[in-house]
């Protein structure tokens, strides 16, 4: 089963990583804005979206991580210098981690927040808090480092979505193709399953 | 809003009836007689509620300023009648981010409807010193009936005392922000002291 270690990333790294992404852009767009909209009890209602989003994050994210564990990475693209794989390999690895760490932030805050808002996620599955003890104090820490977490990841995958497009649009390489299939492969060795497209 | 205890003298009632109405079989009057009358609920009145939350626990707070009255009817208690008016701005609760929410237009919607009030509208005797209050409780605009008992705590010459609980369902009054993290259901637990007139 161990599809990845090809030249693409298999079909189930794939999903999760542009599921992950989306999820993290929209998650990102309501966190920004939930906080500002004037309705109260519209507030209440995005904030809680957003917390069963984020442990919906969370757990495809740690899903994510034990596949990317298991199945290993696909060969590095030759069109890559060592610098370049040395900094998508830190750039990667930092977004994974980072796929789990925003929503653990996020966590933390609800857990020691002193309103004590229970986290009933999609309005179906509660998830207990946190063992950590609410107070002012850390409710603020934890809602600073979440914040701060979020940016830096959002940075961080601009960086990312940078350099993939640069491959794909400037370098005209297969790199991005190894994320997103659908764009035509460029060498089909890269592929997994052959096409009619690909024969045409 | 120093008008707070503004007193409707239309038959207003308390759960006061019900109490009385157990000491006073036919035979007995006495004790309701001696407890008929007007009676202006009085400021060392408590009124508490809570709001279960998943998971356990839930919301505690009260109201701090209030004003109502009750009659009670020395000869027929289910003739006698309770108001009450609560002004939700005056909420209290674990602490102001709460009691801001529960103010703005998610819950109570104090700028628009700074009153919620309660008028009976059958007494009803279910116990040795208890009764079921029935009425209307309107608030944000909404009359729906609205159910209490109250049982007689204390009554001592011109003053009388009451515990009176009731359980609501706030979906009806526009106030379900939160279900189901939080309880439809809101309960009541209330002490309420009337001063003679």
């Amino acid at each position: 089963m161990r599809h990845d270690r090809k030249e693409t990333f298999g079909t189930i790294a794939v999903l999760l990583h542009w599921t992950i992404a989306l999820l993290f852009l929209g998650q990102f767009a309501l966190g920004l804005s939930m906080t500002k909209v004037k309705g109260m009890a519209l507030q209440f209602e995005l904030i809680q979206w957003h917390k069963s989003f984020g442990f919906l994050i969370l757990g495809l994210a740690v899903l994510r991580l034990g596949w990317h564990l298991g199945a290993g990475r696909p060969r590095p693209s030759p069109a890559l210098s060592p610098v370049e794989r040395a900094s998508a390999a830190i750039v990667q690895a930092l977004l994974l981690a980072a796929t789990v760490a925003v929503p653990l932030a996020g966590w933390a805050l609800a857990s020691t927040s002193t309103l004590g808002i229970p986290t009933l996620a999609f309005k179906l599955v509660l998830i207990p808090h946190l063992p950590l003890v609410p107070s002012e104090q850390a409710e603020a820490f934890w809602r600073q480092m979440h914040g701060f977490l979020a940016w830096a990841t959002i940075l961080l995958a601009a960086a990312h979505a940078g350099a993939a497009l640069r491959h794909h649009l400037l370098l005209r390489d297969d790199v991005l193709a190894r994320m997103l299939p659908i764009l035509s492969p460029r060498r089909l060795a890269g592929r997994q399953t052959t096409t009619e497209s690909d024969d045409a | 809003m120093r008008d707070l205890f503004r007193v409707r003298p239309a038959a207003a009632i308390w759960p006061v009836l019900a109490s009385l109405a157990a000491w006073a079989p036919p035979a007995s009057a006495d004790a309701l007689s001696e407890a008929a009358g007007r009676y202006r609920i009085d400021k060392t009145s408590s009124i508490r509620f809570s709001v279960d939350q998943a998971g356990g626990g839930g919301i505690r707070g009260s109201f701090g300023a209030y004003s109502g009255a009750f009659r009670i009817d020395g000869q027929d208690i289910a003739k006698s009648s309770v108001t009450i008016t609560l002004y939700p701005k005056s909420v209290h609760a674990n602490e102001a981010r709460m009691e801001n929410f529960l103010r703005s237009d998610a819950v109570f919607d104090v700028a628009n409807h700074p009153e919620i009030t309660f008028r009976s509208t059958a007494v009803k005797r279910i116990g040795e010193d208890a009764a079921r209050i029935d009425g209307v409780l309107t608030a944000r605009g909404k009359a729906r009936k609205a159910q209490f008992d109250a049982t007689l705590r204390r009554l001592s010459g011109g003053s009388i005392s009451f515990h009176v609980t009731g359980s609501i369902y706030r979906s009806p009054y526009g106030m379900d922000v939160g279900t189901p993290i939080y309880s439809n259901v809101v309960q009541f637990d209330m002490v309420l002291n009337g001063t003679r007139r």
